[in-house]
């Protein structure tokens, strides 16, 4: 099993305000990365700091075998996908030209361009009727949708969410999060996704990654946070997940 | 449209001396002339006037004095106050002009009045510039009341004013402001009054004839005295300085021009000054106030009325017509810098829009060009090389006036963009110049054309001030309508202007539609 993903001692701090202590992580390919903790736990930090919205005060970051920097960020973004809570789809295009965005920039021929869109529409239960409209048109769940579509039409190495459905109702986030598992599943994709829902870590995490205060607190299974608690704060965590949803 | 307005000095200071800088239509004419070298051979003198009805009058007399000479000559009417003829002249733009003594001394070489003839012959000479003697009359300052009001009250000399210091003032925006004006005069008699308005000066007569205002600044030829039954109060402390009537040259003019000018010296007095001025500015026609001065003269052929009309070519203009050259002109000049300040105005909005002491030093710029009164700004443009009294300078005017609503609107218009969708622009690995065309300025796409839209209607009222610099548009019968206190006039131009505005505001709405994305406007 080998890491798509190494981060080396990468922190970042905002003014006095330590956003990520130094920190090693790994993605494993082909897993699904739950990285998992209260709000400003660094989650999103780390996720950003990977697809280098952010600069890293210290430590590397690598892609495989390249390093991540602002020489190689831009052919390396083509190779990861992001998606947003808020789907960060543009108001001003329709759904089709958000998702053939990039497709389009690099030079994809159109026949390739539809071919892959189709798939995307069956993969992602995107009816293909909505293509042609506008965001504001397009319901919370079926933004998500399409904001998927988006991040996987160049085949990403890496797809990163960003509490993805943290936005939606409960009954279309529980048929998104099937919807997910089973992409997820067919693609073989790797997946590091954030979020603050422990129910959510359960089930989409192979690796879950706990984390507290800018740093790791502790990761693995599922089980093992239950089981083997690492400290006081990751029990406190599990346990009030099942009472209470933290915000 | 003439515009018989007396009053004789533009005066230096510069926004004062814009409130009487020409609009004659045939001035656009006269702006590219400009640019001509004026000196080669058989090219005609070029007289110049100031933008008023005496000055229109002798500039005109001038012309034909060369013609009846044999030397071709050319009248560029109405081309504004004393900064801009005098330059003018000192530039080569024309050969000769009328002034006064008084305007020579305390505007142009600012000396004492108390300089002899020859002094000041000798000042100009200095400069490259020749002066005829004295043409006769004497167009001095004077201060006028009605002239019941004044027998009722027993006044006859300013002195006089003394006792009656609730009388109210109103006196033109130049007399206020000169080293001869009011402050000095006020010192001088030691004039209890302290209730002073500024007035324009054709206003001003309707304001003393309602009585809204009891004494005003007038010119001792001016035809307004006898026409409103009006006084003119002794001046006797002698106060205000000779301001007799001379011709400006510059001394490089052929010398049979010079002879010819000179033959006008000594020839025209007070008397027969208010009659030409009343001429002028009853008939409307400054050639014909001209042929009144030829009139018993010998060897002086009457031109015939055609050939007379040269220059007025636009008496006869039927409305529409003039309508569409105001209307047309004045879209080119709100079009024009309008293009301007969008092409100059996005990409500062885009700098501005980052931030950093470069965004808000183009912001502050921006915000403050707005604060410039725009006569001030075309006040501080005119004395520029570069643009002088041209359309260039209305444009330019109007360019900066147009900028701060397009820059403010477009850096606005980035900077609402949600981060959200900024990071997703750039996590998608768009390049900068992809990110900016294709997702930023489509998105502040409603912010900048209601900028833009800001800009045009703006610019279309502001435009209306481009006449005061002779660049003509629908300011011109706004302006002449001020000047000739005629309100049909004013509304001549400026209802075209609101009907300008509000269909240049329809225009944008109509523009957001095809521009602003669909998307957008969901």
């Amino acid at each position: 099993m080998s890491a798509l993903v190494k981060l080396a001692d990468v922190s970042k701090r905002y003014a006095d305000v330590v956003a990520l202590q130094p920190t090693n992580l790994s993605i494993e390919r082909g897993k699904t990365t739950v990285l998992i903790g209260p709000s400003g736990c660094g989650k999103s930090t780390l996720l950003r700091l990977i697809i280098r919205l952010i600069e890293p005060d210290s430590g590397r970051i690598d892609f495989g075998r390249e390093p991540i920097n602002s020489d190689s960020i831009d052919s390396l973004r083509r190779r990861i996908g992001y998606v947003i809570q808020e789907g960060g789809l543009f108001p001003h295009l329709t759904a089709r030209a958000n998702v053939l965005l990039m497709a389009r920039h690099v030079g994809i021929s159109h026949e390739e361009m539809q071919k892959r869109l189709l798939e995307l529409c069956e993969l992602t239960r995107f009816s293909g009727s909505l293509l042609s409209r506008y965001p504001v048109e397009l319901s919370g769940g079926q933004r998500q949708r399409v904001s998927l579509m988006r991040a996987l039409m160049l085949a990403p190495e890496l797809l990163l969410l960003d509490e993805p459905l943290g936005a939606l109702d409960p009954l279309v986030r529980a048929s998104l999060q099937k919807d997910l598992k089973e992409i997820f599943a067919r693609l073989s994709q790797t997946v590091l996704f954030v979020t603050h829902d422990l129910a959510e870590a359960i089930y989409f995490g192979d690796q879950v990654v706990l984390m507290n205060e800018g740093r790791v607190v502790q990761k693995g299974t599922v089980a093992d946070l239950r089981d083997k608690p690492a400290n006081v704060f990751v029990s406190e965590f599990i346990n009030a997940q099942q009472g209470l949803d933290p915000i | 449209m003439n515009l018989p307005r007396q009053s004789r000095s533009g005066g230096l200071l510069a926004a004062a001396g814009l409130r009487r800088l020409g609009s004659r239509p045939s001035f656009f004419l006269g702006i590219l002339l400009l640019f001509v070298p004026t000196s080669g051979f058989g090219s005609p003198v070029i007289i110049g006037s100031k933008k008023f009805t005496e000055s229109y009058v002798l500039g005109e007399i001038a012309k034909r004095t060369l013609t009846n000479a044999g030397i071709p000559a050319e009248h560029r009417q109405g081309m504004g106050g004393t900064i801009i003829l005098w330059q003018a002249l000192r530039g080569g733009q024309i050969d000769a002009y009328p002034e006064y003594i008084g305007t020579i001394t305390q505007e142009i070489l600012k000396t004492d009045d108390a300089s002899s003839l020859e002094e000041i012959c000798a000042s100009l000479g200095k400069l490259g510039v020749g002066m005829t003697d004295p043409l006769g009359f004497n167009n001095t300052y004077a201060l006028v009341m009605r002239r019941s009001e004044a027998q009722q009250l027993g006044i006859r000399t300013i002195s006089n004013l003394r006792n009656h210091p609730s009388l109210k003032i109103g006196l033109t925006h130049e007399f206020l402001d000169r080293q001869d004006g009011w402050r000095p005069l006020r010192e001088r008699y030691a004039l209890p009054q302290r209730n002073v308005i500024g007035i324009d000066h054709a206003l001003g007569y309707s304001a003393l004839a309602n009585g809204s205002i009891d004494v005003k600044d007038a010119y001792s030829t001016d035809a307004k005295i006898g026409q409103n039954d009006l006084v003119v109060l002794k001046d006797d402390l002698q106060f205000f300085p000779k301001y007799e009537a001379v011709f400006l040259f510059r001394s490089s003019l052929r010398p049979d021009a010079i002879a010819a000018l000179r033959r006008l010296e000594a020839t025209l007095d007070e008397e027969r000054m208010i009659r030409l001025n009343a001429e002028a500015e009853r008939t409307k026609n400054y050639t014909r106030a001209a042929n009144l001065y030829f009139e018993g003269r010998d060897g002086a052929p009457r031109l015939s009325d055609a050939a007379a009309r040269g220059p007025y070519q636009n008496i006869g203009e039927s409305f529409p017509h003039k309508l569409g050259r105001w209307t047309s002109r004045h879209l080119q000049l709100a079009g024009f810098s309008l293009l301007l300040s969008v092409i100059v105005g996005i990409p500062l909005g885009i700098i501005a829009s980052r931030g950093g002491p470069v965004g808000h030093g183009i912001l502050g710029f921006a915000s403050i060009v707005q604060t410039i009164p725009s006569l001030a700004l075309l006040a501080l443009l005119v004395p520029v090389p570069f643009f002088g009294i041209s359309a260039r300078t209305a444009i330019a005017a109007l360019f900066l006036y147009g900028l701060l609503p397009i820059v403010r609107n477009t850096a606005s218009g980035l900077q609402d963009i949600p981060r959200s969708l900024r990071e997703s622009a750039v996590a998608l690995g768009l390049s900068p110049m992809a990110r900016l065309w294709e997702i930023y300025l489509p998105m502040a796409s409603r912010s900048i054309l209601s900028g833009i839209k800001t800009s045009a209607v703006i610019n279309i009222g502001t435009a209306t001030l481009a006449a005061l610099i002779g660049a003509g548009g629908l300011g011109e019968p706004i302006l002449s309508g001020l000047n000739l206190n005629d309100h049909v006039t004013i509304l001549q131009g400026a209802i075209p202007a609101a009907v300008l505005a509000l269909l240049v505001q329809w225009f944008f709405d109509l523009l957001d539609r095809v521009l602003i994305p669909k998307g957008l406007r969901l």
